[in-house]
């Protein structure tokens, strides 16, 4: 369990330096590390799915969707809800999606998997996208964002960028730990098993599809998570955040972050978010970045052929042994 | 609608089937005799377009463009293969997944500064440039129904190809066993970037072919990619039978879908492919 | 699973403070405050609407230099992002621009759903904000607030006057066809409301899921039910595809076509002769008598070797009204109020005839009813005159 340990206490560094963040006084990478926070806590939750239990999905923007749609939808027109019920109910909907699908969709396997994802994730967008039930594509907005009260005093007011920031920055850890104790668990162990083989657990007498359920449940919620604080952020929700690209995205970050750590897809969400944001300033590249996704490009190409175990890989030397032994 | 209406629809749901078929026909060759996930495969629909109106504008007629755009793009798909594809054969298919997201965005970009952002027109070529009169307001043109001759003709050409053919038989021994087939003396290698090679060219044939209905423009590839993917696994991976099955299909809904409940067309293609999926998990057909 | 994880601290240590590293740099490069105004272009430069955000960004820059390159005595300094078109990331975008480059007026965008998500970002922090292009009723309707203008029309402005066209012409039961999304419902409620209160009826409306360009059905459909006439509104791409189906269907010719602006602005060389005679009501005409229409397009026509269109148009004019707000406080745009009462009432010498802002801060101006002839929309009459936006909702 060594290894464990050693892993955790740097990510608790990592987390304690991103807390002194907002203290740099810049309000836009104030939100821009939020953003990439969100990202970090739905690309762990896709890695739950992918990494863990070997199901690839390409339809968790859903998930993301549904729960912002649901905050918005949830608040009244000028007043906010309090975030204490409205949280878990967010990600109850998420959940109750996850459990319904999940029962359809887990009977097919492989390719088929990843497309009927895809198919359910469509149908989502498309009931938000095309009926005016949730303000059609050009989407709806909150005008007060949820409280945080206890008892008459108020915890954090959302409203506040650096609040946001650290109300996020206490999810991302939580979520990382959480995962970690469930991994570690014999329900974890299980899934690691499926992944290997399902016919063997099953021949083992573990109910794979229960666990399979499980876990495509769980990564749905927190991936509702993600998606009901993203809502927060800027208060407006839009169809985009249901689209196969934004599934696409996310699981992109989980392979390039190095899917089945746990701390891969946050490396993923944070190199991709700033790469992004590096090529795509003009005022440093000028010209050049008006084409930033060329090099984007490029860079997924290498680190697609390269780099097997993601950019987490390059940070751990057994991983960088296995990769060697692959190729 | 009357009865001569609704065969008219019925004739735009297979006219539009058949387009579908002609671009889906290569994923599901590459997907089910490779195993390759090409997400690229959108992108490579679009190519043809652009290389289409560029060659056109060039030569002055949308035949010679074809037949020069061919050849490029089989050399285009012939490259990419050998020096991207081949080094993930064997590799989980997440990495072909990130690989071709990659693909995706340079080949949108290198597109956008070659050939910039605008919208451009092509035209039908004159001798296909008239319409049938169908009723007294309604006339339909031939050159969509030129291309659905195509589709047909070609999709009878890759029928033939794949069952009765040497190369056929070794396309299909690959797929079933790539090493069994090596060690048979089959060179596994060639027939690998020949069968990319194809993929590649008859999406961007159909872009090319389509160019001049359809217009060129940025970012055209996106939506014909998600459709090929449910083509493609609606009809049963690697099967050309259950691609055109699926396109069928999908071409008759869709366009019915549109003039019957519009307010959830867009929906349709997912609500079958979900529902098909959930009865029959591995497609209407299996292999070739 | 514990010998995959193994660490090498080494590198987790490197990995990270590459991390942080690579996000503290661009903060590196101090934002110096400089004399020059901060002008951020937030608009669309990839996908279908990429033509309009370039227009928009050349005739803004053509205002500028005929005035000499200063507004108020001082030079302009572009700040430019691409919003893609892409409404879930308008707010993240338009912020970049107002926190990190602070910028003294925001200009954009195109996509309704993106103006959408820079208005809630726009209203929070009273940034300056001209709308060169979005159509979107509310922008300057329920959305209205002090510090947001818009340049262009809402998509009332354009359909409103069709519907009188269509009843002087005998055209009494039409088929109204766009897609099904909120442009397109916005385009069709205006034109209903004008219709209607002429006297027609609208026998049909049809939609085409947003964003599809597969007509072939709909316009199988138009066939049968054999209207007076067409009504559709689509934009780029999918109007160039609408009117060469149009065509090819034989529709073209039988039941006449008509329109609101973006069915044929833009896309005319794409179309071939698909277009031709087809009738649209739109702000602006591409052979208008006006004196300074004429040395627009000169002066466009040399500095960028292209023909303008209307997002060009619109770009030149949203500069002229940023100048005459910078004018009157001579360079000054901590005066944020002075500069947005001369903008409410400046007149602005367009190209398509003077104009000034109404109360909702939406330009009144006169609607013209064009029709394609050559490569052109020419003008055929004036179908309204300084018509104004109703902007139901806005309470200013």
């Amino acid at each position: 369990m060594r290894p464990h340990r050693s892993a955790d206490l740097f990510i608790l560094l990592m987390f304690g330096l991103l807390a002194l963040f907002p203290f740099a006084e810049s309000t836009f990478y104030t939100q821009l590390l939020t953003k990439i926070m969100i990202m970090a806590i739905f690309a762990m939750s896709l890695d739950l799915l992918v990494g863990y239990t070997g199901l690839v999905s390409f339809g968790h923007a859903a998930y993301f969707g549904l729960a912002g749609y649901a905050l918005v939808l949830m608040s009244p027109q000028y007043e906010s809800v309090s975030l204490w019920w409205s949280l878990p109910a967010a990600m109850s909907v998420c959940a109750l999606f996850a459990l319904i699908t999940g029962m359809l969709v887990l009977r097919t396997r492989g390719i088929y998997f990843i497309m009927v994802t895809l198919a359910f994730a469509q149908m989502v967008f498309f009931v938000f996208h095309d009926t005016k039930f949730g303000g059609g594509s050009d989407g709806i907005f909150i005008y007060a964002k949820p409280t945080l009260v206890i008892g008459g005093f108020e915890l954090l007011n959302l409203e506040k960028l650096n609040h946001l920031f650290y109300l996020v920055l206490i999810f991302m850890a939580a979520v990382y730990f959480l995962l970690r104790r469930v991994l570690a668990s014999t329900f974890g162990r299980a899934l690691l098993g499926i992944k290997e083989n399902e016919h063997r657990m099953s021949a083992l007498g573990f109910p794979t599809f229960r666990y399979k359920l499980a876990s495509y449940v769980l990564s749905g919620a927190l991936g509702g998570l993600a998606g009901y604080l993203a809502a927060i952020q800027y208060g407006f929700v839009n169809p985009e955040i249901l689209s196969w690209h934004h599934s696409g995205t996310v699981l992109m970050m989980v392979i390039m972050g190095g899917m089945g750590t746990l701390y891969g897809p946050m490396v993923g969400a944070f190199a991709f978010v700033l790469l992004q944001e590096l090529l795509s300033d003009q005022s440093l590249l000028g010209q050049v970045a008006k084409h930033w996704q060329l090099a984007m490009g490029i860079f997924v190409i290498l680190v697609a052929l390269y780099l097997p175990r993601g950019l987490a890989g390059l940070l751990s030397r057994k991983a960088k042994a296995e990769a060697a032994a692959d190729a | 609608m009357n009865f001569s209406f609704f065969l008219i629809q019925l004739l735009n749901g297979m006219q539009y089937g058949l387009l579908l078929f002609l671009v889906a026909s290569g994923l599901t060759l590459v997907f089910g005799i490779m195993g390759i996930i090409n997400l690229a495969h959108g992108s490579f629909y679009m190519v043809g377009a652009y290389l289409a109106w560029w060659l056109a504008g060039m030569t002055g007629s949308l035949t010679a463009a074809i037949l020069l755009g061919i050849p490029l793009t089989v050399i285009l798909g012939m490259s990419l293969e050998w020096l991207l594809m081949r080094r993930l054969y064997g590799r989980d298919h997440l990495y072909q997944v990130l690989l071709t997201y990659g693909l995706i965005l340079v080949l949108e970009e290198t597109r956008s500064i070659l050939w910039g952002d605008d919208v451009y027109g092509l035209k039908v070529p004159d001798m296909l440039n008239q319409s049938i009169a169908l009723t007294e307001n309604l006339s339909y043109p031939v050159y969509r129904l030129f291309i659905s001759g195509v589709c047909l003709l070609l999709a009878a050409g890759l029928y033939v190809l794949i069952k009765h053919t040497r190369l056929g038989m070794m396309i299909r021994a690959g797929a079933s066993n790539r090493e069994m087939a090596q060690s048979l003396g089959i060179n596994i290698k060639l027939v690998y970037t020949l069968v990319f090679a194809l993929g590649v060219a008859l999406a961007a044939f159909a872009g090319m072919i389509n160019a001049p209905v359809s217009s060129v423009y940025p970012s055209m590839g996106n939506p014909v990619l998600i459709i090929c993917f449910v083509i493609v696994v609606i009809g049963g991976i690697g099967s050309v039978k259950g691609a055109m099955a699926a396109s069928i299909l999908i071409g008759m809904a869709d366009t019915f879908g549109q003039v019957l409940v519009p307010e959830v067309s867009g929906m349709i293609v997912y609500l079958l492919m979900a529902g098909l999926l959930v009865w029959r998990p591995e497609g209407l057909f299996s292999r070739i | 699973m514990s010998e995959q994880d193994q660490f090498d601290r080494r590198g987790f240590l490197k990995g990270s403070a590459a991390i942080a590293g690579g996000a503290l740099l661009p903060t590196g490069f101090a934002r110096a405050q400089s004399s020059k105004l901060r002008v951020g272009l937030m608009l669309p430069y990839t996908g279908t609407f990429a033509q309009l955000g370039i227009g928009v960004t050349n005739g803004f820059k053509l205002a500028v230099a005929e005035h000499g390159g200063k507004f108020g005595g001082r030079e302009i300094e572009y700040f430019i992002v691409d919003d893609e078109s892409n409404p879930g990331k308008a707010p993240e975008n338009a912020n970049k621009l107002i926190q990190r480059d602070k910028v003294d007026i925001l200009i954009g965008s195109v996509h309704s759903g993106v103006s959408l998500g820079i208005s809630k970002v726009a209203r929070e922090s009273g940034t300056l904000w001209i709308i060169p292009v979005s159509l979107a009723n509310e922008l300057t309707g329920p959305l209205c607030a002090p510090n947001i203008f818009r340049t262009s029309f809402s998509s009332w402005q354009t359909n409103y006057p069709l519907g009188k066209v269509l009843m002087e012409r005998g055209h009494k039961k039409v088929v109204h066809i766009t897609w099904n999304y909120v442009t397109g419902q916005e385009n069709l409620a205006g034109f209903k409301e004008g219709y209607e209160k002429a006297g027609g009826k609208i026998i049909k409306e049809l939609f085409v899921p947003f964003p599809q360009v597969e007509f072939q059905p709909l316009l199988t459909e138009i066939a049968s039910i054999k209207p007076d006439a067409v009504v559709g509104w689509f934009a780029g791409a999918g109007a160039a595809k609408f009117l060469k189906d149009y065509q090819a269907s034989g529709l073209k010719g039988k039941i006449p076509l008509f329109g609101s602006g973006y069915l044929t602005d833009g896309i005319l060389e794409a179309v071939g002769d698909a277009a031709q005679g087809v009738e649209t009501t739109f702000p602006y005409a591409d052979d208008l008598d006006i004196k300074k229409d004429k040395a627009f397009r000169l002066a466009y026509v040399k500095a960028f070797k292209m023909q303008p269109d209307t997002a060009t148009m619109l770009g030149y004019d949203t500069a002229q009204l940023f100048a005459a707000g910078v004018n009157a406080v001579k360079g000054d745009v901590a005066n944020k109020k002075g500069m947005i009462k001369a903008m409410e009432t400046a007149k602005i010498d367009s190209p398509r005839g003077v104009w000034h802002m109404s109360k909702a801060h939406n330009p009144v101006q006169d609607v013209y009813l064009r029709k394609v002839v050559g490569q052109e929309n020419k003008m055929v009459s004036i179908a309204a005159k300084a018509l104004a936006d109703p902007a139901r909702g806005c309470k200013a």
